[in-house]
């Protein structure tokens, strides 16, 4: 359980958002909505603790992050708007290295496997990143959500840049998260599609 | 499992910083040509009379060894705060100076060892002994960790800074004064006969006083960056 509680944040002198709560209980979707500049990825940064509110707190399973941040960081996925990929890396590579760092090493195998469930073909899985599209190269960054048993995914606009195919892909993903008792946040612009009872929504900027 | 360890971890990363470094290997080349390079230029500047290259030798090739590796140190975290890797290193259940000590390890691997290894024959070019380009060799293997050890603090402060790359010469160069002093000062005094233990012992000192420090300091700047 996710609890967001009295959160707010500052950029400069502006207020991006004040007293923001709200809990997310076991298999839900939180979705974050916003207009641009309303503070979306400052709420993300903050969930995650990158960045460390002006005031508020947020408590997974009871406990605020920052007092369990080994437990908290080793249950938790987290793809920002700058996607972590390395450009002279293959895709295989970089699924390895990223779950390798997050410490879940995963098998060529199965990076394989969760590359090819999002849709990346296998003649791309041995060239470096940099020539991919960027569909494509988002589509690298998310495949760390295939071979993911952490029980917290933070996503950052999840969907930019991918086509209708591999949007449908995400968002089945994202529903058998949410269904095995997982927490998703994602900051996003349009309707996720999921199964509207496992859905919360939270509007920035009101 | 083992490999999920912070070890396991830690290795993973050196192991890719280096693949990553060998993709981009023109980018070695380049900080060691630029040692060689400089190290070259001083007996030209400074004439071919042996006593007096003889005396410089050690302080010339330090100087070298110090400017190759601050150029590379731009590189450290660059690239990981700009592609988003760096913050995935903070959102790892490791400890962030076990892994910043990883980078500064490959670091080292890929600019310090090298320079370390070349030495020898840039001694020879000044005309050094035997003696003295073993010490110097020695010197600058005990001295180039710190100077990665010591530079990744500059590199994670001024991380995302407009201009940071000199801002980082200036914090960095005056902390590297004390290897550079007992660096070079360790062939002069073993010319003069009074031996080089008190001086490589002083470089080991700095190296083992920056191990658990530098990493923690540097970790700590990394947070602010990314902030």
């Amino acid at each position: 359980m996710l609890d967001i509680h009295d959160l707010s944040c500052q950029r400069g002198d502006r207020k991006l958002f004040g007293q923001v709560s709200v809990s997310v209980p076991t298999g839900r979707l939180l979705s974050i909505e916003g207009s641009n500049g309303s503070g979306k990825t400052t709420l993300l940064r903050a969930i995650c603790g990158l960045t460390p509110p002006d005031q508020g707190a947020i408590r997974w399973h009871g406990r605020a992050i920052a007092e369990q941040r080994e437990t908290f960081t080793a249950g938790l996925i987290y793809i920002g708007h700058r996607i972590g990929l390395k450009d002279d890396l293959t895709p295989m590579e970089n699924i390895q290295a990223a779950m390798q760092m997050s410490g879940h090493p995963v098998t060529a195998a199965l990076a394989r496997i969760a590359l090819e469930a999002i849709g990346v073909e296998p003649a791309c899985h041995r060239l470096p990143t940099r020539v991919l599209s960027e569909g494509q190269q988002r589509r690298v960054a998310l495949a760390r959500l295939w071979c993911s048993e952490q029980p917290l995914w933070v996503l950052d606009e999840p969907f930019t840049a991918l086509d209708a195919r591999s949007s449908q892909l995400l968002r089945e993903r994202l529903q058998r998260q949410v269904e095995r008792g997982g927490i998703v946040v994602a900051a996003t612009h349009q309707a996720m599609g999921l199964d509207p009872t496992a859905v919360q929504q939270l509007r920035l900027g009101e | 499992m083992m490999q999920g360890g912070v070890a396991g971890t830690v290795f993973g990363l050196i192991q890719r910083d280096l693949l990553l470094t060998w993709r981009r290997r023109a980018d070695v080349a380049t900080t060691l040509l630029f040692f060689v390079i400089v190290a070259t230029l001083f007996p030209l500047g400074v004439g071919p009379e042996p006593a007096v290259l003889r005396t410089i030798a050690p302080g010339v090739l330090w100087i070298a060894a110090l400017l190759s590796c601050f150029l590379s140190l731009g590189r450290l975290f660059a690239t990981d705060y700009q592609d988003g890797t760096l913050e995935q290193m903070l959102l790892t259940p490791h400890p962030l100076a076990a892994l910043v000590l990883g980078k500064i390890a490959a670091h080292w691997l890929v600019s310090g060892l090298p320079v370390v290894v070349l030495s020898p024959l840039i001694g020879l070019q000044f005309g050094l002994s035997g003696g003295a380009i073993a010490i110097l060799t020695f010197s600058l293997l005990l001295g180039t960790p710190t100077l990665s050890l010591v530079g990744s603090i500059g590199a994670a402060l001024t991380l995302g800074i407009r201009g940071g790359n000199l801002l980082s010469a200036l914090l960095v160069l005056p902390l590297f004064i004390p290897v550079l002093i007992f660096g070079a000062g360790a062939v002069a005094s073993s010319e003069s006969g009074m031996g080089a233990e008190g001086h490589l012992s002083l470089l080991g000192a700095c190296v083992v006083l920056a191990i658990p420090f530098a990493p923690w300091a540097t970790a700590a700047a990394l947070r602010i960056a990314v902030e």
